[in-house]
């Protein structure tokens, strides 16, 4: 019986959902409360012993459900041919079409590339380093730089590195006649900034579940600090390297918040595109960027799960 | 003797260059903003120079910015908001987050990754594809542009940083305890909160910070899914920067964000070691 109850939950759900886009909205979302409803009390009624965990698998299927169906609506309407994204009114792949001959979009997901490559790659150099000083020595002032841009809320550094880059690097390069303003370059330093913990943090559990003693062979044997570093470290802390590189590169392909205080007027990036068009006109463009982006995203953790599985489960 | 010396020269290659990097934009920075707290804002916006040119010209230091904040109870009030809105929100995604990752704590090992994953999965996509996904759904429904959209907004968005903590610490607990308590004659409520629940306390105070913190710094989603003018210490920081470009303003705003996060992540770190004696 509690095994029917969830079922009946999954077809409520189901039910809301297909209710979002019918015409007869508030009749087909009501009678979906009504057969979670019922399934609850049916559940209530059943045998302990069929499904121990009952309570849990209902509550769980919802909120799994909360996670998905808006993500699942936004592709959904990505095929829809209206203007409005009130309701479904047939398929078109034209949202698509348009987006790609969108040129202000297509400059914004070039720019978005280019920070994402490069701040990716320097961050998991300087990040990876990071990580191994303070598993080695334990400084005391590193932790904290590395550690605090990743724990404090974003605009705190976002409007810090405003001030810094207008206020002191430009007067200061101006002396040496170096013109520079807020652009490409100074979002890839922000964006260098946040990463930098993430892979530190990734790196620095992979070495701390490591025996020290391979590392002290390795010195018995003669081997150089650069030696034991390139055939023994590195190829151990490789999978924990990688998982911080592609980290990294989602972290910064997806940074809003950073980029809005460092980028200026002129350069701009998909996220900033996205917001722009959320802010000042929806259109269901915007459906067709979010699901080409949920699309890299997705592509980038199937990556990560072939290369380094521990990452995936929060370790 | 030359094995010590190559040492530190080593601790200086590997951890110098992160080093130099993390002074130069994050801890300067921060640096710079704490004095910029203390300094007129420029006449066309940003910051006044700091060393006057001459008598009677703006510049230098003072303390204006932080007797306007605590001489108008306006700014008190918003920060007292975002405490609300993040507590609320904190609350919600805690109610949500247990059942999932108690569920999958209980679960077989084997299908334990899978079920975490699904909950990170979604928390890959853009967060403003996540916001803008309840733009679609509560529009149709009169429901956009209110302090709930605001909360639900944020719960989606930050709903994976309670699980995982959470999770990780119910994974631990040792299953004889429950049976024990079992034994004893203890009934499933009572199990879960004089035995698990318990334990699980720091886990709830490592999640609570996770969520608390990037909510209390939002401008985004409120400015996206809330009312007009019903703002928060992030818009009224990002207004100050790029608005009405009073800097001075906006980083003294942001030194008193700093100072609650502070207080914040301080009273989890705290509560959560305290949970852990007593555990």
């Amino acid at each position: 019986m509690r095994r029917a109850a969830l079922a009946i939950e999954a077809l409520a759900i189901g039910l809301l959902f297909w209710s979002f886009f019918s015409d007869a909205r508030y009749a087909l979302a009501g009678a979906a409360l009504a057969a979670l409803g019922a399934a609850a009390a049916l559940g209530a009624f059943g045998q302990r012993r069929e499904l121990p965990h009952f309570w849990l698998w209902f509550a769980s299927i919802l909120v799994y459900a909360f996670l998905y169906l808006p993500l699942a609506i936004v592709v959904i309407f990505s095929f829809n041919d209206s203007k409005l994204a009130a309701e479904w009114v047939g398929f078109t792949t034209s949202w698509y079409a348009k987006l790609l001959a969108d040129v202000d979009m297509l400059a914004a997901a070039r720019n978005s590339v280019l920070i994402a490559l490069t701040a990716s790659a320097v961050a998991t150099v300087l990040g990876t380093m990071a990580g191994i000083a303070m598993h080695r020595y334990k400084p005391r002032l590193l932790p904290f730089m590395v550690l605090t841009p990743v724990a404090m809320p974003e605009i705190l550094l976002g409007v810090s590195l405003l001030i810094f880059f207008l206020n002191t690097a430009r007067p200061a390069l101006a002396l040496f006649g170096i013109e520079f303003d807020l652009g490409v370059l100074t979002v890839i330093i922000a964006h260098i900034t946040f990463c930098i913990g993430f892979v530190a943090i990734i790196v620095r559990a992979r070495l701390a579940g490591m025996d020290e003693s391979i590392f002290e062979a390795a010195r018995d044997l003669g081997a150089t600090p650069w030696e034991t570093f390139r055939r023994v470290t590195l190829p151990l802390i490789m999978p924990g390297v990688i998982a911080g590189a592609l980290m990294a590169f989602t972290l910064s392909i997806d940074d809003f918040v950073i980029t809005f205080f460092t980028s200026g007027v002129g350069t701009k990036t998909l996220p900033l595109e996205i917001y722009t068009m959320i802010k000042v006109a929806v259109t269901p463009e915007v459906n067709a960027v979010s699901t080409l982006l949920m699309l890299l995203t997705l592509g980038m953790i199937v990556v990560a799960g072939r290369v380094a599985p521990d990452v995936l489960r929060g370790k | 003797m030359a094995r010590r010396r190559g040492e530190r020269v080593t601790r200086w290659l590997v951890g110098g260059p992160p080093g130099a990097f993390l002074l130069l934009f994050f801890l300067l920075p921060s640096l710079i903003m704490i004095v910029a707290s203390f300094r007129y804002p420029g006449e066309f916006g940003g910051l006044a120079p700091l060393f006057p040119a001459g008598p009677g010209e703006e510049g230098g230091l003072t303390t204006e910015n932080y007797r306007v904040f605590f001489s108008d109870w306006i700014y008190f009030q918003i920060f007292l908001k975002s405490f609300g809105v993040a507590a609320f929100t904190t609350l919600v995604c805690l109610l949500m987050a247990y059942p999932i990752a108690l569920l999958i704590a209980r679960s077989p090992h084997q299908r334990r990754d899978l079920m975490v994953l699904l909950v990170v999965l979604p928390f890959a996509s853009n967060f403003l594809v996540r916001v803008y996904a309840w733009m679609i759904i509560l529009g149709p429904f009169d429901l956009l542009f209110t302090r709930s959209a605001v909360i639900l907004g944020l719960v989606y968005v930050h709903l994976p940083f309670m699980v995982l903590p959470l999770y990780t610490n119910l994974e631990k607990h040792d299953p004889v305890l429950l049976d024990a308590a079992q034994d004893l004659g203890a009934t499933g409520w009572s199990r879960f909160w004089r035995v698990t629940f318990p334990l699980s306390l720091p886990g709830i105070f490592s999640g609570s910070a996770l969520v608390f913190i990037p909510v209390l710094g939002v401008f985004a989603i409120p400015e996206i899914l809330g009312g007009i003018h019903d703002w928060l210490v992030g818009n009224m920081i990002k207004e100050a920067f790029l608005g009405v470009r009073d800097w001075p303003f906006g980083s003294m705003l942001s030194l008193m964000l700093t100072v609650c996060v502070l207080a914040v992540a301080g009273a989890a770190a705290w509560l959560a070691a305290r949970g852990l004696q007593r555990a």
